[in-house]
């Protein structure tokens, strides 16, 4: 009871600190300090036409390499976590296989919710979307592979030389900004190009395709191992008949 | 605009309340995730400028008179960052509950004495 009190002024206290900024809070009129510089210099200097994807890749780039860093060591971490699990799926017998409609589905469906989230991707820096969001599209591909058929089984080796090869080059392309530009994952490495095309912007799309096959990978791997160990219906039927 | 920050700053007391009386490890990682989805809209919320559209450029948009025209990009990029970490951790708090669950096959919180002083 002591607890819901501690608990019930906690929340009280919270809510009024939050009410009385909410009621004291003007909203600004006019971009100020530093989003009013990245506002009316990006174009020029950087040339995204998407302005968060130049605050994310270029202005605050380090940021986004340590996100990126802390998202590897969670899929690292769940992993290596749930690498001897002994939590065993209920029987394949006892669960209904999926139906017909969805298997077919999943198969139509996957090549092209894997092309969307690398068209998201790609074309971060001109509109609405970029690696993170891209990646994540990747990620709900294979989940609904796992969906479909929970005994699925993923390519490590593919997975793995993805991952692997896309954060080097998204930290190499970083080095290389501070021999060729102005300093580290700087993007002017290549010709900033016309704004608006999809080849433009420097090294942001490269940066940005790095990131969404790192997100998807690491992602999916995170999915893999949430869902449990991957054994085959067949394999556990068969080691059940030698018992 | 204010209605969208009232109603993070409900869903972040919402998160709170839950967090601190769910015993449920489950129902405490759901709890954070609201809390998590109202501090995200607050800060949308409190980068929005009225009357004012995305931070994209385009035909619509042209960077002559972004000034005028764009909301603040800055919180939004926050945001972004924001909602990736808020996966990672509960990927990985969803992980130390299965772990648990494993060695006590009990998912209540006040279970779990050992570290409790």
């Amino acid at each position: 009871m002591i607890k819901r009190a501690i608990a019930l002024f906690l929340v009280l206290f919270f809510g009024y600190v939050f009410t009385t900024l909410l009621l004291n809070w003007h909203p600004w009129t006019e971009l100020i300090g530093v989003a009013r510089y990245y506002v009316s210099h990006e174009l020029t200097e950087l040339g995204a036409t998407n302005l968060v994807t130049a605050i994310v890749v270029t202005y605050r780039g380090l940021d986004t390499l340590g996100e990126v860093t802390v998202l590897f060591l969670a899929a690292t971490g769940v992993s290596v976590l749930l690498r001897r699990t002994t939590i065993t799926l209920p029987s394949p017998g006892s669960k209904r296989q999926s139906s017909e409609i969805l298997h077919t589905a999943t198969r139509l469906l996957t090549p092209f919710i894997v092309m969307f989230g690398a068209y998201i991707f790609i074309n971060g820096h001109l509109t609405p979307g970029g690696g993170f969001q891209g990646g994540a599209v990747i990620a709900s591909a294979v989940l609904l592979l796992f969906l479909t058929n929970s005994h699925q089984a993923l390519n490590h080796r593919i997975l793995k030389t993805i991952e692997s090869l896309s954060g080097a080059t998204y930290v190499l392309v970083g080095i290389l900004g501070l021999f060729l530009a102005g300093g580290f994952l700087d993007n002017r490495i290549l010709p900033l190009g016309e704004p608006g095309r999809i080849l433009s912007a420097g090294a942001i799309p490269i940066i940005y395709t790095c990131i969404g096959l790192k997100v998807g990978t690491e992602l999916a791997n995170i999915l893999e191992n949430l869902r449990g160990p991957a054994t085959s219906p067949v394999l556990e039927e068969n080691e059940g008949q030698a018992q | 605009m204010i209605l969208i920050i009232a109603i993070g700053i409900a869903l972040m007391l919402i998160g709170f309340w839950g967090a601190l009386i769910r015993k449920n490890m489950i129902r405490m990682v759901l709890s954070i995730g609201i809390a998590e989805t109202g501090l995200q809209l607050l800060m949308i919320g409190v980068g929005y400028l009225k009357g004012r559209t995305a931070p994209i450029l385009d035909s619509a948009v042209p960077f002559s008179q972004a000034l005028q025209r764009v909301v603040d990009p800055v919180p939004q990029a926050l945001v972004l960052t924001a909602i990736v970490i808020g996966v990672a951790v509960n990927a990985l708090m969803l992980t130390f509950i299965i772990r648990l669950y494993e060695k006590k096959k009990t998912l209540t919180i006040s279970d779990y004495r050992d570290l409790k002083w």
